[in-house]
């Protein structure tokens, strides 16, 4: 008897899940061919997720109806994407080279990107940092295992050449050393953050934005002087096939305000 | 008459169409790989590399997972054992985890910081961003079809013929030997392909178990994930590598399922 109570049970709940799915199926195809009327696309690198969602429910707040949503992922993936075909509104990379790239490709004006923010790089270690890594100069330390972007990804470029200007600074190996300790070259700047928080790694070379409140309590930071330190400019820019061009450049204009630039500040950016 | 023309029509439409949504994009990215000077791609270094990763561990997995395996897949098959169909539905859980799950609970019990961390760290091991934690990823996700598959080929032997073995004077491991090991092999082998090209795609645990260095822990499944963003030509050409791997074992698979090699000796 409860067999078969249970029996029935499950296929009510199956049917029901089927009807569901036909319907989310259907709801999905619609929202591809004609994405609603109000619904901004941003496509922006890993490093801003935190501040830009927090940018995006401002300006939602904002703009009565209107929607933002977001495609966070390595600056080079997005540009990848774009020139697929993936269709946007908006690209924040964190360089210029993938910028630069996308005025090639032809999805970008030429002078239209504008630099709305800089980051810099930091050292995170673990917060109860077993290695005892407290100075630069300890990352060379036989044994230590580092864990970086990889130098496809810009943040992992950008820590080339950091690493490069310690070298002509301390001692010419110095930088090949400290890539010799590397047991990982993850494929974005979040992946390099969560080995460290899981104390997986000893340290890892990251933006100043990446520490944020949600991690702040896990990771120690050891600041890269800037006479090292390498500023990411990021660009952003509409893109020509927007289909949210006035949505677009108000989103634009908002991130560029005095409102929109404190919260990039508030997330461990620097203003330009 | 019509209704039925119909219907034969509409049954014509629907499976084309699923079968040219599932067959037609890895053709494409064939085409494209050919198009994009593929051989010339298999000569560069990082290629090379994650294919010879590639291969080395998911068969070092496989034959772990064999090894380890059978003993199991017999005593789920043969034995009383407690809690029977617990275990089954525990053993099928890797199947339908997404992988990314797989490598977070490797990375928490195995990691430095791990469950077994500090057993680990005295023995002087460190497993994660190794090879062995590739290899320990693919066990993970692929052993389930093994076990599986061995089961079912061991349940299959009838006991009637091991029965008049052990009564013409074989023991017992001469019956298994002899008699089940045997009648069992093509199920054996096919679960052992299945589980091996399981291993050699497996993505989402080596990456967050074993991160991604080349030629220690970047197979090829890394290696096309991270080529994708910066030569889009090399991606293409390891993924039409995997897809020809992957197609030629499947294809044997068949023929061993369908009893054309290794056929049973009975």
């Amino acid at each position: 008897m409860i067999t078969r109570n249970c029996w029935r049970q499950c296929r009510v709940f199956f049917t029901r899940s089927v009807w569901q799915a036909l319907l989310c199926g259907l709801l999905i195809s619609a929202c591809a061919a004609s994405s609603d009327a109000q619904t901004l696309t941003v496509f922006a690198a890993s490093s801003l997720t935190d501040a830009l969602k927090e940018l995006g429910a401002q300006f939602e707040a904002q703009h009565p109806g209107a929607r933002v949503v977001f495609n966070f992922a390595g600056s080079q993936q997005l540009r990848q994407q774009l020139e697929q075909g993936a269709t946007a509104d908006v690209f924040a990379s964190a360089n210029a080279r993938e910028m630069d790239a996308a005025i090639q490709s032809g999805l970008v004006t030429a002078n239209a990107p504008q630099v709305f923010v800089k980051n810099r790089l930091a050292v995170i270690v673990p917060r109860d940092n077993r290695a005892g890594v407290t100075t630069l100069s300890d990352l060379a330390r036989p044994g230590l295992k580092i864990v970086l972007a990889a130098p496809g990804v810009p943040v992992g470029s950008y820590t080339l050449n950091a690493l490069a200007k310690m070298s002509l600074a301390y001692d010419a190996t110095f930088s090949s050393t400290v890539l010799s300790n590397v047991v990982s070259y993850e494929d974005n700047v979040k992946q390099v953050v969560a080995k460290v928080q899981l104390g997986e790694a000893d340290a890892g070379i990251v933006y100043t934005s990446d520490v944020t409140p949600a991690t702040a309590n896990q990771l120690s930071t050891i600041d890269i002087p800037d006479e090292f330190n390498v500023v990411a400019a990021y660009p952003f820019a509409q893109l020509k096939a927007a289909s949210q061009s006035a949505l677009g450049a108000d989103f634009v204009q908002f991130v560029l305000s005095a409102a929109g630039q404190s919260i990039l500040k508030k997330w461990g950016f620097s203003i330009p | 008459m019509i209704r039925s023309r119909l219907g034969q029509a509409a049954i014509f439409i629907a499976s084309s169409v699923l079968l040219l949504f599932l067959v037609l994009p890895l053709f494409v990215l064939l085409v494209r790989a050919i198009e994009a000077d593929l051989l010339q791609q298999l000569t560069q270094p990082t290629v090379a590399q994650a294919l010879r990763l590639s291969l080395q561990t998911s068969i070092l997995s496989t034959l772990i997972t064999v090894t380890l395996g059978t003993p199991l897949a017999y005593s789920l098959a043969r034995r009383k054992v407690p809690a029977r169909s617990a275990i089954e539905t525990l053993l099928d859980l890797p199947i339908v985890l997404p992988p990314a799950v797989a490598g977070l609970a490797l990375l928490l019990t195995f990691g430095r910081r791990g469950f077994f961390g500090p057993v680990l760290e005295t023995l002087g091991l460190s497993l994660p961003f190794t090879t062995a934690a590739v290899v320990m990823a693919g066990i993970f996700v692929s052993a389930p079809f093994f076990i599986r598959s061995a089961q079912t080929g061991f349940a299959s032997v009838s006991h009637h013929v091991e029965e008049s073995a052990s009564d013409l004077g074989a023991n017992p491991w001469q019956v298994f030997q002899h008699v089940t090991l045997p009648l069992a092999g093509p199920a054996l082998l096919s679960g052992a392909i299945l589980s091996w090209a399981r291993a050699l795609g497996e993505f989402g645990a080596t990456i967050l178990f074993a991160g991604s260095f080349i030629g220690r822990t970047q197979t090829m499944p890394l290696a096309i994930y991270q080529a994708l963003e910066t030569d889009l030509g090399s991606a293409m050409a390891v993924a039409a590598i995997l897809i020809l791997i992957s197609f030629f074992f499947l294809v044997l698979l068949r023929l061993i399922t369908h009893g054309r090699i290794g056929h049973p000796l009975l």
